[in-house]
């Protein structure tokens, strides 16, 4: 346990780097997840199939998969990030960098749909009716009436979808960010004999991590409990 | 609908480049390319070990299961379809069971990988390791560790037009190494950002197709690659680390050294060391280095 109490600093920086991937990967996760759920109950049939496409096509396949397309196969075929290039303090915001979190929002956009979905599901359809009759459009149904419930319903699935989501990002670690998980390698690499510490210290750090999410998570649902 | 579907076909196309990549750039660098023969290894008839010894076990078992890496070409490396792994750990690693009597035929190689060198010795699954294992003082505390058999330093790896002149111009700029390697660590202590990989044919892509501008690693490594890249790549800079490589054995077995010792010692003075250099790590433009002066084993 000692090489990570005397690297703080290094932890510190593959600490930012994963809730980076987090942070940003969960806004955009859930800001497409919500398009995509919108326009999977819409009425304009086109939209419906490709929303319903997009989440057979990348709900399917790996998350490994999916960042390696961007990761290796993007750069191969001229899709890079390489205009991305931003230095945030200590934390440096690269073309792979760039890469690898539009994998994970592209993937988990399809988890997000799905919960959000479940969620609208669960918003009598009477709700919906009552919207339209007063003469609001789809697009007034959906953010005045229907997601404001949906959203209320759904927060159990999306905690979790958001908690693999922060969990996935350690995927990262061996694709070229050096994150906490890549940092746990590079430790128990370093320093053999304490390498049940270091696991232990790691883990720990993710638990913890996940509790916070869990925690807001559970805040929201009972502020929301009264819809 | 359309739009998806192109995106969909993209993807699919841009899939199996991926794919294609990783089948086709994990080739090995041509070993032995200046016509160097590969060195053969004497096995010694019947050796005599004192009764009770880990190598009186091993000889009399006629067999030996030695740690190698599959994934560092010139080092140690096993292609899709090889049957043997093959580099310079590989063939000391016959070297040394052949000192045991035991051909290379009945040598088991396992797969080591960075991360489980030291279980494997502890658990006994490897009675030895020969994986490119820097030897170091945590390492030692739990292992055995006695050579170096190599002494290696990490340069840097750059496309054939970059300006970069060694590690000293890429300060704060990316740079591409094994996921959880010293030459992953030395990186970062030089002020470069550190770019991990899954592993170093990974990197040779990225730094070919401009995601990282460099790749570093041991210089003999990057060499095998800028040979098979002919043109497009090429290695700049000093050495900046010096990682002393040594053969690991189970610390319940203090025995083992003083033979590994002696069976090194023998390669280095009668010339089949530099032999085994000049078959997997020489090539053009490649010298075969004195060999390197070993540890004493501690009693």
């Amino acid at each position: 346990m000692d090489i990570v109490l005397d690297n703080l600093d290094l932890m510190g920086r593959a600490l930012g780097y994963t809730l980076l991937f987090f942070v940003i990967a969960a806004v955009l996760s859930l800001t497409l997840g919500t398009v995509l759920a919108a326009m999977r109950v819409g009425p304009v049939s086109v939209l419906r199939r490709a929303a319903a496409a997009y989440v057979t096509l990348v709900r399917n396949t790996p998350l490994l998969v999916v960042l390696l397309f961007f990761r290796v196969a993007g750069p191969k075929v001229g899709l890079n990030f390489s205009f991305v290039d931003l230095q945030l303090g200590q934390w440096r915001i690269n073309n792979i960098f760039a890469a690898l979190v539009v994998g994970l929002s592209i993937y988990t956009a399809a988890f997000v749909c799905e919960a959000l979905r479940s969620g609208i599901n669960a918003v009598p359809l009477g709700q919906a009716e009552a919207a339209r009759a007063i003469g609001l459009p789809f697009g007034g149904v959906m953010t005045q009436v229907v997601l404001p419930q949906a959203i209320r319903a759904s927060v159990p699935p999306m905690a979790s979808v958001q908690i693999a989501l922060l969990k996935n990002t350690t995927v990262c670690g061996a694709l070229g960010v050096v994150e906490l998980f890549a940092r746990m390698r590079s430790f128990t690499n370093n320093d053999p004999t304490q390498r049940v510490g270091i696991f232990i210290a790691f883990a720990a750090l993710f638990v913890v991590l996940v509790l916070i999410v869990s925690f807001v998570a559970n805040r929201l649902e009972r502020r929301w409990r009264i819809a | 609908m359309r739009l998806k579907r192109t995106k969909a076909a993209a993807a699919a196309v841009g899939l199996g480049l991926a794919l294609s990549a990783c089948g086709g750039s994990a080739g090995e660098p041509e070993t032995g390319a200046e016509g160097a023969e590969a060195p053969e290894w004497e096995v010694v008839e019947s050796p005599e070990f004192e009764a009770g010894t880990a190598m009186a076990e091993l000889a009399e078992a006629g067999e030996v299961t030695i740690g190698v890496k599959f994934d560092q070409p010139g080092l140690g490396f096993k292609g899709a379809t090889d049957d043997m792994p093959s580099g310079f750990d590989v063939e000391l690693a016959k070297m040394l069971a052949g000192q045991l009597g035991i051909a290379a035929e009945d040598i088991t190689f396992e797969e080591t990988i960075s991360d489980n060198r030291e279980p494997y010795l502890q658990q006994g699954r490897v009675d030895l390791v020969l994986a490119t294992y820097s030897i170091t003082d945590e390492r030692r505390q739990i292992v055995g560790q006695t050579g170096p058999y190599l002494i290696t330093g990490q340069q840097v790896l750059v496309p054939a037009d970059s300006d970069v002149e060694g590690i000293e111009d890429l300060q704060g700029e990316e740079v591409c190494a094994a996921a959880g390697s010293t030459s992953l660590e030395n990186v970062e202590a030089e002020g470069a950002v550190p770019a991990p990989a899954d592993n170093y044919a990974a990197c040779v892509d990225d730094v070919l197709n401009g995601t990282v501008p460099a790749m570093s690693t041991d210089g003999a490594i990057l060499l095998g690659y800028a040979a098979e890249q002919e043109g497009e790549l090429k290695v700049v800079g000093d050495e900046f680390s010096e990682e002393r490589i040594g053969v690991g054995y189970s610390k319940e077995r203090p025995e083992m050294c003083e033979f590994i010792n002696d069976a090194l010692q023998a390669s280095f003075d009668d010339g089949t060391w530099a032999e085994a250099y000049e078959y997997t790590l020489g090539g053009e433009g490649v010298e075969v280095p004195d060999p390197p002066a070993l540890d004493d084993c501690q009693a």
